[in-house]
């Protein structure tokens, strides 16, 4: 397959694959030297540039057909469509049995709740680790109801979890659309434009105050970055589970947040401990001791009970518009 | 007894990364020893020792670490064989990028951090490029874009590696990362083995003390910018 690559027309072979030029570039060999393939150019190379660069020339043909792989199976990543992620319980700390058999389901919300140090970070590395009784809690995690491929486990770029923290930074200083470019094509999307302003367009739908596609990812507000982010998986990123770590009642919508993202298909666990958000889920897995203490499912007196919170959540948030005008707090809210 | 490299940007989580994994694999009955190889001055071996790590420190001083580090890497061998390890882990910091400390045959690890920015990835020589696991750390704090922009950056220059998150705090990542170093290869001598890479070169008049700057002073091994 690689040969095909090695022996086309050096220029061809540039043009039509951009992001060739981009392997080569980040393996230190920005100017490729002129030659009909990929094969001369590479023989034609310095060997004080190879050394330089740190890298033997027999072994560069073998990382770039490694690479190519890679992007041919980014690019088709659906071979196995996920429809259900089943996690079978094992022991808590204590060494007593964990007793449930968990389907996650697409489009389903699953709410995690337990104090600091109960086990709910354990829990999520057993489903990225596809724990097969072999970690520390002894758990199962099966894919489509069967045990999961062991190579699965390495392959990074086919990650369980994408993760939307609370502590999470922008490190890099560029503007939200030239961000979204970039995370675009590293994922080697083929419509990048479009995707990038769909997502903007979602994000600004999700945040409270509006942003410019120009405005630096690093000036966002709270709210606007975890819109930006949730807009950005939900699009972007292959990883069927999404974990969101509490989702602030602040600068977001949130309601349509989680829909969004069930929308599309994504399997949603959410660390919270708001009662809005915890009965928004279909279910809550209780930690305690290292383990699932029980799994609850959302019960109708409980979605009764979400309409009065709600209900109390909007009065608060007048308040909170009064404030910020500069009204008098007094009266009817 | 199984031996493994690991080599890393400096701050970028080496000492935490192998905290985790050491004490998962201790948990599981496995002898673990770590040898640390830094500059001027370290405290890492007490940081080991009081979680119960069996640890020796070299410190290079004067001279370029990573030739300090291949100059020892047997004695810490012969050193982890008399101490009757399972496993011995050497931790050095790659501190000019184009550090080259992994050895054929020898399971060789890198660690970078999120951090450090999606540039770093291929601001590294062969301490990533020839890695075999690439451990990434401080995932927690970054977005999820960077971080799987990172991972594909990684991918570029490392084709081959398997890649996993650690995080250092929390220690989720640990345990899986010390099973990974279960199968790390059984290594009973270095005597003739080799390295992945040539390390960087030196050998020019400031290697042997020279402190004045200027033409007149500059022998041997001398390379100069192109500005023009």
């Amino acid at each position: 397959m690689t040969t095909s690559y090695t022996d086309m027309p050096l220029e061809k072979l540039l043009t039509e694959h951009p992001h060739i030029k981009d392997f080569f570039s980040a393996m230190g060999l920005h100017d490729l030297p002129h030659s009909p393939t990929l094969t001369g150019s590479l023989d034609a190379i310095d060997e004080e540039l190879m050394l330089d660069v740190g890298i033997e020339r027999q072994e560069l043909l073998g990382r770039f057909a490694a690479y190519m792989d890679g992007v041919e199976r980014l690019r088709n990543p659906n071979l196995t469509t996920i429809d259900s992620i089943t996690v079978i319980g094992g022991r808590n700390k204590s060494g007593e049995l964990e007793e449930f058999s968990l389907e996650l389901r697409p489009g389903e919300v699953t709410c995690i709740v337990g104090p600091t140090g109960s086990g709910k970070s354990r829990f999520l590395a057993d489903i990225e680790w596809l724990a097969q009784k072999d970690s520390p809690t002894g758990r199962q995690v099966l894919i489509n109801g069967s045990v999961p491929d062991p190579t699965r486990r390495y392959a990074v770029e086919q990650k369980l979890v994408a993760q939307l923290s609370q502590n999470m930074n922008f490190v890099m200083d560029l503007s939200a659309e030239d961000f979204i470019r970039m995370h675009a094509e590293s994922r080697m999307v083929p419509n990048i434009k479009e995707v990038c302003t769909t997502i903007l367009n979602l994000a600004n739908s999700l945040a409270g105050e509006q942003f410019t596609p120009e405005t630096p990812v690093t000036a966002l507000s709270g709210g606007q970055s975890r819109a930006l982010m949730i807009a950005d998986v939900a699009c972007l990123s292959s990883s069927p589970i999404v974990l969101i770590d509490e989702i602030e009642n602040a600068g977001i919508d949130r309601k349509r947040a989680l829909s969004l993202l069930s929308g599309r298909n994504k399997i949603i666990l959410m660390a919270t401990h708001d009662p809005i958000l915890a009965l928004m889920g279909q279910r809550r897995l209780v930690f305690k001791n290292g383990g699932v203490a029980c799994v609850r499912t959302t019960s109708a007196a409980e979605v009764a009970n979400l309409a009065m919170f709600e209900e109390m959540d909007a009065r608060l948030t007048s308040v909170r518009h009064a404030l910020r005008s500069g009204e008098e707090i007094s009266g009817e809210f | 007894m199984r031996l493994v490299t690991v080599a890393g940007p400096p701050s970028s989580g080496k000492t935490s990364v192998i905290c985790k994994a050491a004490e998962a694999l201790q948990s599981d009955g496995v002898a673990v020893g770590v040898v640390k190889f830094d500059c001027l001055s370290s405290r890492d071996q007490t940081l080991y020792e009081r979680r119960g790590i069996p640890a020796r420190t070299g410190l290079s001083g004067n001279l370029c670490p990573d030739h300090f580090f291949v100059s020892n890497i047997e004695e810490c061998l012969k050193w982890g064989k008399q101490q009757k390890f399972d496993l011995l882990l050497s931790e050095s910091a790659g501190l000019c990028n184009r550090c080259a400390p992994h050895i054929k045959d020898v399971c060789a690890i890198c660690v970078i951090d999120n951090l450090s920015g999606v540039e770093t990835p291929r601001k590294i020589g062969p301490m990533l490029k020839m890695a075999d696991i690439v451990v990434i750390t401080k995932g927690d704090i970054v977005s999820q874009a960077e971080r799987e922009v990172f991972v594909h950056r990684v991918r570029q220059v490392n084709s081959g590696a398997i890649i996993i998150h650690v995080n250092g705090l929390t220690g989720q990542g640990g345990h899986e990362l010390g099973r990974l170093l279960r199968d790390a290869n059984e290594i009973d001598y270095l005597q003739g083995r080799l390295l992945r890479f040539s390390m960087p070169a030196a050998l020019c008049s400031y290697c042997l003390g020279q402190r004045r700057i200027g033409a007149d002073f500059q022998m041997g091994n001398v390379k100069k910018m192109e500005l023009e």
